[in-house]
């Protein structure tokens, strides 16, 4: 059964299209599905998109071109160079730009019949609930874990649809959170993945194209929700496999005891997400544990001098392929089942590209008996930052 | 025809990069552990020290959710497909 969100009341609702509008959304009208009827709805809608990265790139494009009336951005990142990989709203010229501010300039030449409102901060447990209580549907295209169920607790509190949409390398997930009988984020996760267990920055990366498509299937399950058509993702978690290409479907189920959406709710107002999940932000830089170090300058000095030194690389046959320091090759994966390759007797220096990976190796082998091991602080990055710009950062 | 346990992408670097592996069993449990047997790694990911299915891991039998049924007790037949749903945060984090 189709379900439809009603638009927020205040501003009085827009009742005619004009003769531009009309042209522009021909294709629309001409649809018994959307018609003039579905294309004022549309215009009346106001969307918060949390994010305006790889999911929000289609997510942005898609409805400013539908004439989704008002739409919020909500990013505090500016643009990186990796960023145009996947972030289709972004040009080159725009590196360096505030993310909001790049992508409603992009929307606002897109669509200038729109209302775009620009929101270059964090959201927060602070400025949630005031920043989504003027909007109808709220589009959770972030990357990571606090903010997600941020964005989950916020729409349960205010009784709004929250379209959400994951990605990760191949694999993506899409669903409809926060409509009235069905299962919110947390019925499906009641809580968030430690930090240690969540997959290494190794296996991070995504092919560009993978949020295009997610963010395409949020942007229609928002626009049916707008005009009340089609059967929504409600209760139902949309898995994606590009790899295979192939679509799969799973039953979500809203269950009864979940602290929020239950039916006796235990969290009641939001609390701290990064605390909850227990982390200070996902990029928190630096090592997750504290290991013996060795840095950039200090290294080169020593393989200079000519010192025995081991260099182990910790990374992915695929990284070494990009750069490496002529390190030993021996993934942060296989190190407990190859662990006899490598000679304790001898001074070890692991590094990986950031650190992080490497000061877990280390940990490992220091609790294994390795006593002359050093982690290279900053990884490849702070090598190539300090010792040897001609290694290209990743 | 035993039945297929789907292992998602964040968990194959710890299953020797496989994406799918088939074990002959009765119950979700018993795939689960013929499964952690054969890739050791994985144990950690999916289970607590007490042996216990970690909460941020969804297990579905086919398409539902085996907290409704019964949990790691649940029934499996020949030919279901057992699916490690583990919650992934979306984008990219380097």
């Amino acid at each position: 059964m189709a379900t439809s969100v009603q638009p927020q009341t205040g501003t009085k609702p827009a009742a005619s299209l004009s003769n531009e509008e009309i042209l522009r959304y021909s294709r629309h009208l001409i649809m018994p599905e959307v018609g003039m009827e579905g294309q004022l709805k549309l215009k009346n809608a106001k969307v918060l998109l949390i994010g305006t990265g790889g999911l929000g790139a289609p997510l942005g494009l898609y409805l400013a071109a539908a004439g989704v009336g008002k739409l919020g951005l909500v990013d505090f990142d500016v643009v990186d160079f990796t960023n145009l990989q996947r972030q289709v709203t972004f040009g080159t010229s725009d590196v360096g730009k505030p993310k909001s501010e790049a992508a409603r300039a992009r929307l606002a030449n897109l669509n200038p019949d729109i209302q775009i409102q620009s929101f270059e901060t964090q959201l927060t447990s602070a400025n949630a609930l005031e920043l989504f209580k003027d909007f109808d549907v709220i589009v959770d295209g972030t990357d990571n874990f606090p903010t997600r169920y941020l964005v989950n607790d916020a729409c349960i509190m205010l009784k709004k649809p929250n379209v959400y949409g994951s990605i990760f390398r191949f694999e993506g997930q899409a669903t409809v959170f926060g409509m009235p009988d069905g299962p919110c984020y947390r019925c499906l996760y009641p809580e968030p993945p430690p930090p240690g267990l969540v997959p290494s920055c190794a296996e991070g990366g995504v092919l560009g194209v993978l949020p295009g498509i997610v963010g395409s299937i949020q942007a229609m399950e928002t626009i049916k929700l707008i005009l009340g058509r089609g059967d929504n993702l409600i209760g139902r978690l949309l898995l994606f496999d590009a790899l295979g290409m192939k679509f799969r479907e799973l039953k979500l189920r809203k269950n009864p005891n979940c602290p929020v959406c239950g039916t006796h709710p235990t969290i009641t107002k939001l609390i701290d997400y990064y605390e909850f999940c227990g982390v200070r932000g996902e990029e928190a830089p630096g090592p997750t544990v504290q290991v013996p170090e060795i840095t950039p300058r200090e290294l080169k000095v020593r393989l200079d001098r000519g010192d025995d030194l081991f260099i182990l690389d910790v990374r992915e046959p695929h990284e070494y392929q990009i750069c490496n320091l002529k390190g030993h090759l021996l993934p942060l994966g296989e190190l407990t089942r190859r662990v006899h390759e490598l000679d304790s007797s001898r001074e070890i220096v692991a590094h990986c590209r950031s650190g992080k990976r490497s000061a877990e190796a280390v940990d490992f082998l220091r609790k294994a008996g390795f006593r002359k091991i050093l982690n290279l602080k900053g990884g490849i990055l702070a090598w190539s930052d300090e010792v040897d710009p001609s290694v290209p950062k990743y | 025809m035993p039945v297929k346990v789907m292992i998602p992408s964040p968990l194959r670097p710890y299953a020797g990069k496989r994406d799918s592996a088939e074990f002959s069993a009765r119950t979700v449990g018993e795939a689960l552990g013929h499964l952690t047997t054969e890739f050791a790694d994985l144990r950690k990911h999916l289970f607590t020290d007490e042996g216990k299915l970690r909460s941020f891991v969804n297990v579905y039998v086919n398409d539902e959710d085996i907290r409704y049924l019964a949990k790691e007790n649940t029934p499996t037949k020949d030919g279901d497909t057992i699916s490690i749903i583990p919650s992934i945060a979306g984008g990219v984090r380097a």
